[in-house]
């Protein structure tokens, strides 16, 4: 089908079945059967095959007609692209369609204490005993993980393999007594994420994804679909003040997804009131704050122009090497440090207080306090930087000190 | 706007590179710097000929290829990374484009095909390389059109048979030309930085001179915006090269049992080094666009030659610092291209000079 056609099938379908006034749930199952809730996947599985560029037309179509979409956002999305990808038809039959349909909530359980930049180096153990997994061990950076119903984990399931070979992937329940959840109070105030702790948890022997000792390939799926999400808005672009009944249940799934992702904005620095400010403020006339609002604007101007021009180069097929993902991190970092800089000299000693009567509402104190974020989440930029250089650039690897057992590497206790 | 090069432009840039690769290696620049004249006329007349540099922008009606900033700045950058020893900026970059930008129509059709054509190699007085408002401070012209004053540091003066002057006239500001050699002229080579960059002194004792057209604010900057744009693209091409062949180094270079690019501090600094030139890359290549009126960004050209002046002397360090000992010899090749980089990071206006045009820029468009 050409993008029109593709178009045209939607808003007939949408014309046939689309109606504001039902629950969210009728809505979403309808979307699941009629194979628009996950356009991109296959027919087998609730979806239409399309390829990258015909599931942006639908999206688009959902856009402009305000059409509640599939929960398929954060990490719902990394859940089921994975099961998609390495699950049994079992699996797929369970845990898909509920997370399409937003009945499940899902998190990620991913990183721990003692293993950070060093994912693989996860020492959380599952132990298979009478046929069910038993896990014990603490994971971290659990974001919405206190409203889950079921999270994706990396556990270690042969401490005497080669770190990599040892890690099994498991879908788990978060709804029993061996799965703790706190929240995790960040240096901003806020409360993003979570820790969890898992004290003989139970994971049933169906719930393995991918096979024992093939979960670092399996989380290889999840991380590259979380890589791609980076740039991708966390909240959807729509308008949500519709009347219907749909709109209000919908407002209330988003509320919650967003939740975690309200300072998201701050951390990257407010470039965007950086002018306001400076005018606000009078510090526009320091000629010693104009050199630094031209480094930041210049650097943003560049950083926009790279990325385009990076897109255009993927989209024309080039084969020229486009190093844009790792460069468009660290930028975001280095955009983000200028910008937090440039808001203190415009600020001088108000930058001292915080709160709802310090300057634009407490925003800037807290894009202060959130700066620091970005250049850790999702990648250190010390890890960003030995990814260009190693995988861009094709210098030496650095030399492991990580390799032979797992048991046998140093490690925190 | 124009996010990626043409089949066209890509070519073009394939075969400006190939000739200087065989033309202009370091050996021949050495050689080149040790001359009076600094440059090969045999060498320019062929890349004049067989490749049509020199009028690449000058449009069709004045001999030219009919181009723009864009493929300008493509034979720009690839001089810039073969670090070319030629007439080239001076004639059909600076002088070029205060014609194009200054001088009333006749006197265009007069002067400019014979510098797209190469034939001659012209010059353009300037008594400030730091900004246009500078420029006519100190160069007079009676209302004979006799000049006065003098030009300290104009490149490529030494080679040139005609020269273009910025004077204040008894009618304001204009553009004046005059024929080299003149008794009115007196043309001292200076020492310089960089010495792949030969600047004279050019003093002017009522020397007759032909006036060509009014200068205006807005004429005068069209034309240092097109200059700095050419040289930022100098700039990233140079600065490529240096990143280049420093990676290479690194990944050649043995210490304490490894290659030194094995080590995270030269890895790390590699990696900051890449983005920094993808990011002067991107808003040179930009303010190419928007000179060639494709987009609208006023303050584009100040951006680029900013950026590409600080990420230039960057790399250079950068180059002199990741080779080590070596890095700060003679014999290396690594100073000819920091030399080049200093001297085009203060050329035309330095980095703070740039980020504040682009500053009253913005307040204008706001």
């Amino acid at each position: 089908m050409n993008n029109d056609e593709i178009r045209a099938a939607l808003e007939s379908w949408l014309e046939d079945n689309w109606s504001p006034q039902l629950s969210l749930m009728e809505w979403r199952n309808i979307l699941v059967d009629g194979g628009w809730a996950a356009p991109h996947w296959p027919q087998a599985w609730f979806g239409k095959g399309f390829d990258a560029e015909q599931a942006q037309v639908v999206r688009t179509v959902f856009r402009e007609r305000n059409i509640v979409p599939a929960a398929s956002i954060g990490p719902r999305g990394l859940a089921s692209e994975t099961i998609l990808a390495h699950g049994t038809d079992g699996q797929k039959t369970r845990y898909l369609r509920p997370i399409l349909t937003g009945e499940h909530a899902w998190c990620q359980l991913f990183s721990e204490p003692g293993s950070g930049s060093d994912l693989a180096g996860a020492s959380t153990k599952a132990e298979l005993k009478d046929g069910r997994w038993i896990v014990n061990g603490q994971k971290v950076w659990n974001t919405s993980a206190h409203h889950a119903d079921f999270g994706i984990l990396l556990a270690r399931t042969d401490f005497d393999l080669p770190k990599h070979q040892g890690l099994s992937y498991f879908l788990i329940d978060m709804h029993q007594p061996g799965v703790e959840v706190r929240p995790l109070k960040q240096m901003n105030g806020h409360a993003s994420f979570n820790e969890v702790f898992m004290s003989d948890a139970v994971v049933s022997a169906d719930d393995l994804l991918g096979g024992e000792g093939n979960g670092w390939a399996v989380a290889a799926t999840t991380l590259s679909y979380e890589r791609q999400g980076f740039r991708r808005s966390r909240s959807v672009a729509f308008d949500i003040e519709q009347p219907g009944r749909i709109y209000q249940e919908y407002a209330k799934e988003l509320e919650i997804a967003n939740e975690p992702y309200t300072w998201y904005p701050q951390r990257e620095g407010r470039v965007d009131l950086i002018l306001a400010r400076a005018r606000e403020t009078g510090a526009i006339s320091d000629p010693a704050v104009r050199q630094e609002i031209a480094k930041l604007l210049s650097m943003q101007q560049a950083h926009a122009l790279a990325a385009a021009s990076a897109e255009a180069k993927r989209k024309s097929g080039s084969n020229e090497i486009v190093p844009a993902g790792s460069i468009g991190k660290l930028a975001a970092s280095v955009i983000a440090r200028q910008a937090a800089h440039v808001h203190t000299m415009i600020s001088g000693a108000d930058a001292m207080t915080a709160g709802p009567d310090s300057a634009t509402d407490g925003v800037i104190a807290e894009v202060l306090v959130s700066v620091p974020a970005i250049s850790i989440a999702g990648g250190t930029d010390e890890i960003q930087r030995n990814i260009i250089a190693e995988r861009v650039l094709g210098m030496p690897k650095e030399i492991r000190s990580d390799t032979g057992p797992f048991r046998d590497i140093k490690r925190n206790a | 706007m124009q996010l990626e090069f043409t089949n066209d432009q890509v070519q073009f840039r394939e075969m400006v590179a190939r000739f200087l690769e065989s033309t202009s290696p370091t050996t021949e620049v050495r050689r080149l710097i040790a001359t009076e004249a600094g440059y090969d006329p045999a060498g320019w007349s062929r890349l004049c000929g067989e490749l049509g540099v020199a009028g690449i922008h000058i449009p069709e009606a004045y001999g030219g290829s009919g181009f723009g900033p864009v493929e300008l700045g493509i034979a720009a950058e690839q001089m810039g990374r073969y670090l070319y020893c030629g007439p080239f900026f001076a004639s059909s970059v600076m002088a070029g484009y205060a014609l194009l930008s200054l001088a009333e129509e006749n006197h265009k059709a007069a002067f400019l095909p014979e510098i797209a054509s190469g034939e001659s190699i012209a010059c353009l007085a300037l008594d400030d390389l730091n900004s246009p408002e500078g420029v006519g401070a100190t160069m007079a012209a009676n209302a004979a059109g006799k000049i006065q004053g003098t030009a300290s540091m104009v490149l490529d003066a030494h080679n040139a048979n005609r020269v273009f002057a910025i004077a204040r006239g008894p009618e304001g500001l204009g553009l004046y030309t005059l024929k080299l050699p003149d008794a009115g002229i007196e043309i001292i080579p200076r020492q310089t930085l960089d010495q792949t960059r030969k600047l004279c002194s050019v003093s002017f004792d009522h020397a007759p001179a032909e006036r060509l057209g009014e200068v205006n604010n807005s004429g005068l900057t069209r034309m240092w915006e097109h200059i700095v744009v050419a040289l930022a693209h100098e700039m990233v091409g140079g600065a490529q090269r240096l990143f280049d062949s420093t990676v290479e180094y690194t990944k050649l270079r043995y210490q304490f049992g490894r290659p030194i690019g094995s080590f995270q501090a030269l890895k790390h600094r590699c990696a900051d080094l890449l983005m920094e030139l993808e990011f002067a890359k991107a808003v040179t290549y930009d303010a190419a666009v928007c000179l060639a009126g494709d987009k609208d960004v006023p303050y584009a050209p100040a951006m680029a030659k900013a950026m590409a002046s600080d990420l230039y002397i960057e790399m250079a360090r950068a180059a002199v610092q990741l080779r080590g000992g070596i890095g700060f010899t003679w014999e290396d090749d690594t100073h000819l291209w920091f030399k080049r980089a200093k001297s085009s990071e203060v050329f035309m206006g330095s980095p703070h000079l740039h980020r504040e045009r682009m500053m009253k820029t913005l307040e204008e468009v706001a």
